[in-house]
């Protein structure tokens, strides 16, 4: 059975997987700041281009609130260093390649019959919870305005700038 | 699970005094395009919505803000700025379908012999450019589209609510005549 989203409130699952910065990255590296996940089903095709292409681009926005972002896919580290060049991405993708979805899974947003995750949004507040999470058809680009959102919700509440 | 579900629609309203615009204000229908000069889809609607606001005449107010991506178009925003360079000298529109028409060559060098072509104010165009006095205001509507849910370009939005579905001709054209046929209000204003 398809385990359900990480929902608001649960402590995020550590983890320690590949990326590509020089050494493996996990949620724990970037405590005492907000963390935005973003699960993609796959390197190289069209909606998830233009949704990192559109986060990088609005990179600033999100650095304002503090914010630091990670992508998540089933890619190896090779294609996501191939990918993030041709795209001009700066923000590190990280490989959930093996054993293959173990991250996606623990956050309950691994699609099993097509062996990705979902295309799933999670923002993690200082502390390591997940303070907003949202899963977006497979299809569809779900923009930036719900993490700006999740962003200005923890700083009304002081948790973030 | 908490439910996100919010609407993309158009959070900065449709202006008369700030937007560029084509068409009456009484206009039953008002389609907003967030656009990038350099992005080859915006290139391939820019003759569809010639054709629309043909097609539509005085039903349709057509309004255009820059949402220029620089990480995958380089060129986009002093495009965007050379544009709003136009607009403050009256001429946003000969400088909008321009860039349109030269999607290819968008140099600095070639953004220049655009606003000599369209017999802009030179001096006063490159001292603008050269100032950026105008990213300011291409940053804005980037944000507002941000903000509205634009998700690539181009991005539709028809009566302030973003057009999810494809913007061929007919599509389009369909979408805008079901808004006056709807009543709805005049685009987020």
């Amino acid at each position: 059975m398809q385990a359900t989203l990480l929902p608001p409130g649960t402590s995020a699952p550590d983890f320690a997987l590949p990326s590509t910065l020089d050494g493996p990255l996990g949620p724990q590296d970037r405590r005492g700041h907000p963390l935005i996940l973003v699960f993609y089903p796959a390197d190289w095709s069209p909606v998830c281009t233009d949704q990192l292409t559109l986060y990088q681009e609005i990179m600033p926005e999100f650095e304002t609130h503090d914010a630091a972002l990670f992508g998540i896919s089933v890619d190896g580290r090779w294609s996501h260093l191939a990918f993030a060049k041709d795209r001009n991405l700066r923000f590190p993708l990280l490989a959930d390649f093996e054993p293959k979805g173990v991250v996606a899974r623990a956050y309950g947003v691994y699609r099993a019959q097509d062996g990705t995750s979902e295309r799933a949004l999670f923002v993690i507040d200082p502390a390591g919870a997940v303070s907003w999470s949202y899963v977006s058809p497979t299809d569809v680009n779900p923009g930036a305005d719900g993490i700006l959102r999740a962003l200005e919700d923890l700083a009304a509440k002081g948790i973030a700038r | 699970m908490r439910a996100t579900r919010w609407e993309a629609t158009l959070v900065l309203p449709v202006s008369e005094d700030r937007d560029h615009i084509q068409g009456p204000g009484e206009a039953p229908v008002t389609l907003v395009e967030y656009g990038d000069y350099e992005c080859p889809y915006c290139g391939e609607a820019y003759p569809i919505v010639k054709e629309i606001q043909e097609r539509m005449g005085e039903q349709l107010r057509f309004v255009f803000r820059n949402f220029p991506i620089s990480t995958a178009h380089p060129h986009a925003e002093f495009a965007a700025e050379a544009a709003e360079a136009a607009a403050a000298q009256g001429r946003f529109w000969e400088m909008h379908d321009h860039l349109y028409e030269h999607q290819q060559r968008l140099g600095v060098d070639d953004l220049r012999s655009y606003a000599r072509a369209i017999e802009l104010d030179l001096d006063l165009f490159d001292k603008e450019f050269e100032e950026h006095v105008h990213a300011d205001r291409v940053h804005e509507d980037f944000l507002s589209g941000v903000r509205s849910g634009v998700n690539g370009t181009p991005t539709f939005f028809i009566n302030g609510i973003r057009h999810d579905d494809p913007y061929d001709f007919e599509t389009l054209l369909t979408a805008l005549n079901g808004a006056i046929g709807a009543g709805a209000d005049h685009g987020g204003s």
